[in-house]
């Protein structure tokens, strides 16, 4: 466990966490989405909503009225102690859902095409390649164009297509930068893709979205986006220093850790995503110690 | 000697569970001496236990799901105070031990609350809606109760000793294979749901059996009440559903025991099998649990309403289009594993096509309420509270159905909130409206209506109090599961989703009140006539509680509400219309210990399958081979209730109604 209990932490935080609150700024990550994609699908959730909300509200007040109305103390209220069947009323209970789904339909199957994971951004920039592999309990970045990687820290340039490659190296988890949009699957020996963007420089929290053990807490990452020559400038630096990953490295990340601080790789082996996805490498090793 | 068990097995170095699982064995241990002080054990054994009467079994189902409610519950309330204390700290339970918590949560309300107050109230009432004497096969009842209280208590056993598994209420792999997952918990969960397995899949066999085969004379399809059909509809879903939940288990035992390779990462194993195939299971579960609710609530809302349900035969083809499309929708809940835009886009329009059925059902119950004199008894709060509950759960059901939205939103707590809405909103309350509904056909006696009335408050209030902030930090990017987290706009939400539980817990402090007090005071509260609510159907038509064999003769069928037309006329004329029948003998199944002794030897079988204590597990499967054959040899399978003690029987209720009709004369 990183984080350690301390007596007072319970008041202090209550304190920090009201102020957002009360200062009612709009936190709803999803709602405030950073790139196209989270844009697209705050659209289509937001008119899917609305489309709905139609019918429901309507729904939701006549149950309500006719609840009201017809109570048994109201003798002044029709009263059809036999009516149970009126051919017109059926065909309106099952047009309105119907033509609602329809609609919703419609925009289910459009959106699907349209903001399906795997499906390049349209945008005169070239993509920037990153692989993602999830590890046992922390997320490895690979930029093979760069040549370079790093763990749970995400730098990315804004205003640039981005192409992940997404595998796991032991259980499932799920890549997720709420605001940029999208989340999808990080499977052993299997790769997913995902096409996301930034549009503007900043900080945008991102988390595993599915459980994968004790350690899944600290799974966050941090996504930095900055301007394209900052990023230029930032693989630089990252080239001058720090490990290498390699084979034996990598068999380090494969054991069980937790909240691990980020940290970046000078040099990356030439091929080592594909070795991950195509099982070359071992899975990771779960629990180093067979408990009961 | 004892395979893996070792005094290690006992968590002496834990407080809490240690705590908990002693006050759990303490608390089973003073009922036990209780009972046996009392000398209530040889009535326990006689009446109860050993009964296949399908009214005991139904009531022990509802039992059974009610305690556990209140072991799903704590876990509740543990995971919301974990989440209450731990923005920027560690919170009071370790990731090991809340792992646990949140899977046991999930698997014991779907597996052990859910799934036996459905099937209690369907075995309850079934029987006597048909006008029938039992469900089809009595003592195949029993043994299904049986299997699943075995489940229940494999679960609660590892509190104690081991642990449960930390995977999530369903165990998705390879983080249950063993590499990840070397303990026993994944055995728990897989063993005690296998077994509890068995009793519902046969449970479904029983009760389609007896939709299909054994009706009272005249009643044909078109004239079976409403719960009748969602029963039918879910026990066939349970028929064509469960086996896949078992051979998906048996795969995963497979490569946890013997060393296959289904799911695992290596030598070929593919994890995304299990994902189609316990997802195959588990949407239509979720009608299987729904269905039968829809059914209590057309019961409820026309009774209450005083009118017929509206849109019958619509009625019918909602559900049986439900029980269809239930089978076409899994993918639903993996859209975000990468599957292509055509799938998803197709998942996602079969998905929304139920909404069209369940729509019609909604809309079907604002029109009996139309034109009605709507009383506004507890079922019927329920039911009212469930309408509104729904449409809104329903509404997010079909938000997460978009596949675009479902990309931001899944495994959110937006998630979490969508499918306890629908749950709690529409499974639960269905239980509660039936439990209320059918509690004096059941006992004799009416439950409290004010304490009952405050319970179904709080729960209201509690859930939305609890789960509307779910729905917020859902769309603020928080994903389900998490023991700690750092986000100060999570935080404030999440207290108050703590004070929604507590507000359920007030919930269930006054149904337990309810509950007490009406016992207490049952003498005062005994209801003569069998048919406190002016019910429609043909369970009203008996005593209550109903005899054993809970019509004197049966009843014969002319029409879609026989018992309401008949009473309408012995309304007007103000005495009985029908003449007293001439009594004959009775013949009923005798009571067998065969379900107990199964689930005994099922219990040890698989907690020895769990502890690998090889030579007991061969032991155990043995003497439940030997159980069931001697059963299978038995002699005698019924008894005779002679033709005068059916007649004293019926003429005590004939007379009790005759005075009630005598009393509208003046």
């Amino acid at each position: 466990m990183g984080a350690s209990p301390i007596a007072s932490k319970p008041v202090r935080s209550l304190s920090l966490g009201v102020a957002p609150l009360l200062l009612g700024g709009c936190h709803l990550a999803v709602l405030s989405p950073a790139g196209p994609i989270g844009e697209a699908e705050r659209t289509i959730l937001l008119d899917a909503l609305t489309i709905m909300l139609a019918i429901v509200l309507p729904t939701l007040v006549a149950t309500l009225a006719f609840a009201w109305r017809f109570r048994a103390s109201n003798t002044h209220a029709r009263h059809l102690p036999t009516w149970a069947y009126s051919g017109r009323v059926e065909l309106i209970v099952w047009s309105i859902p119907a033509l609602v789904v329809f609609f919703l339909g419609g925009v289910a199957w459009i959106g699907s095409q349209e903001l399906d994971p795997a499906r390049p951004l349209d945008s005169s920039a070239k993509p920037l390649e990153i692989q993602v592999v999830s590890l046992d309990w922390k997320w490895l970045f690979i930029y093979p164009e760069q040549g370079v990687g790093s763990v749970n820290q995400l730098v990315v340039p804004a205003g640039v297509p981005l192409h992940f490659q997404i595998t796991s190296a032991s259980v499932f988890n799920v890549f997720f930068v709420p605001r940029l949009g999208s989340e999808i699957y990080s499977m052993y020996g299997m790769m997913t893709q995902l096409n996301l963007q930034a549009d503007r420089p900043g900080i945008y929290p991102g988390l595993s979205a599915h459980f994968s053990g004790d350690g899944f807490s600290d799974m966050a990452f941090e996504v930095q986006a900055v301007t394209p020559e900052q990023f230029s400038a930032w693989a630089s630096v990252v080239r001058t220093s720090g490990p290498e990953l390699d084979d034996a490295a990598y068999h380090g990340l494969l054991k069980q850790s937790q909240n691990v601080r980020p940290y970046t790789y000078r040099t990356v082996q030439h091929g080592l995503f594909d070795d991950i996805v195509m099982q070359k490498l071992p899975p990771g090793d779960g629990p180093s110690m067979g408990e009961n | 000697m004892l395979g893996k068990l070792t005094w290690q097995a006992i968590p002496f170095g834990q407080p809490i569970p240690l705590a908990v699982g002693a006050f759990v064995v303490f608390g089973m241990c003073a009922v036990l001496i209780w009972v046996a002080a009392k000398g209530y054990v040889p009535y326990l054994w006689r009446e109860w236990i050993t009964s296949v009467d399908h009214k005991r079994i139904g009531i022990m189902y509802c039992l059974l799901a009610s305690i556990m409610l209140l072991r799903g519950f704590s876990d509740a309330l543990m995971m919301r105070s974990q989440q209450a204390l731990a923005f920027h700290a560690a919170g009071y339970l370790p990731p090991e031990h809340y792992d646990q918590i949140f899977s046991a949560h999930g698997m014991i309300m779907i597996f052990f609350v859910a799934m036996p107050f459905v099937i209690g109230l369907m075995n309850f009432v079934i029987p006597l809606q048909l006008g029938v004497r039992d469900v089809a096969f009595p003592t195949l009842n029993a043994v299904s109760f049986w299997l699943t209280a075995a489940g229940a208590l494999l679960v609660n056993v590892s509190l104690v000793i081991g642990e449960f598994a930390r995977t999530g209420w369903l165990p998705y792999p390879p983080l249950s294979e063993l590499t990840y997952s070397p303990g026993v918990g994944v055995d728990y969960y897989l063993w005690a749901l296998q077994i509890s397995g068995v009793g519902t899949l046969m449970a479904g066999i029983n009760m389609a059996t007896t939709i299909l085969k054994m009706r009272a004379p005249g009643m044909n399809y078109m004239r079976m009440p409403m719960f009748c059909w969602t029963s039918l509809a879910s026990s066939l879903l349970i028929v064509a559903a469960f086996p896949i939940l078992t051979s998906t288990l048996a795969m995963l035992l497979l490569d946890r025991y013997v060393g296959f390779h289904f799911f695992t990462n290596e030598a070929g194993g593919n994890a995304m099998m299990f994902m189609n195939l316990i997802w195959a299971w588990g949407h239509p579960e979720v009608y299987i649990l729904v269905l039968p609710a829809f059914g209590v609530f057309s019961e409820v809302v026309s009774t209450f309403s005083g009118k017929p349900l509206f849109g019958y035969r619509s009625m019918v083809m909602a559900t049986m289009a439900i029980c269809v499309l239930s089978f076409t929708v899994w993918l639903h809940h993996f859209f975000t594993m990468g599957a292509g835009a055509d799938v998803n886009g197709f998942f996602g329009i079969a998905s929304m096509l139920i909404a069209i059925p369940t729509g019609v059902k909604i809309y079907n119950w604002l029109f009996t309420m139309y034109g009605g004199r709507v009383r506004f008894s507890s079922p019927m709060l329920w039911a009212l509270g469930f309408m509104v509950t729904f449409v809104i759960g329903g509404m997010t059901g079909v938000l997460l159905a978009v596949p675009p939205a479902d990309f931001v939103l899944h495994n959110s707590l937006f998630l979490v909130a969508h499918f306890h809405n629908v749950i709690i909103g529409g499974v639960l309350f269905g239980a509660f409206a039936g439990y209320t509904y059918w509690f004096p056909k059941a006992f004799g006696f009416t439950l409290d209506e004010r304490l009952g009335k405050a319970a179904f408050w709080c729960w209201f209030v509690g859930f939305y109090v609890a789960f509307v902030p779910l729905y917020v930090v859902g769309l603020e990017g928080m994903t389900r599961r998490m023991q700690h987290y750092d986000r100060p706009e999570w935080y404030p939400w999440l207290l108050v989703a703590g004070v929604g539980a507590l507000i359920i817990l007030c919930g269930i402090a006054l149904q337990i009140a309810q509950l007490t007090i009406s016992i207490r005071s049952r003498e005062r509260r005994r209801e003569p006539t069998g048919d406190p609510w002016d019910g429609r159907s043909l369970e009203w038509a008996t005593a209550s509680p109903p005899p054993v064999f809970n019509f004197a003769v049966l009843p014969i069928v002319a029409d879609e509400e026989p018992y309401w037309n008949v009473k309408q006329r012995a309304r007007a004329q103000m005495r009985l219309v029908t003449a007293e029948p001439k009594y004959e003998h009775i013949e009923m199944p005798r009571n067998s210990p065969v379900g107990f002794i199964t689930a005994f030897f099922a219990v040890l079988t698989g907690f020895c399958l769990i502890w690998h204590i090889w030579w007991l597990v061969v032991l155990g499967l043995v003497c439940a081979y030997i159980s069931f054959v001697v059963f299978a040899w038995r002699d005698e399978g019924e008894f005779e209730i002679s033709a005068e003690e059916v007649a004293r029987i019926d003429r005590a209720n004939r007379e009790a109604r005759a005075e009630y009709l005598r009393g509208l004369a003046q």
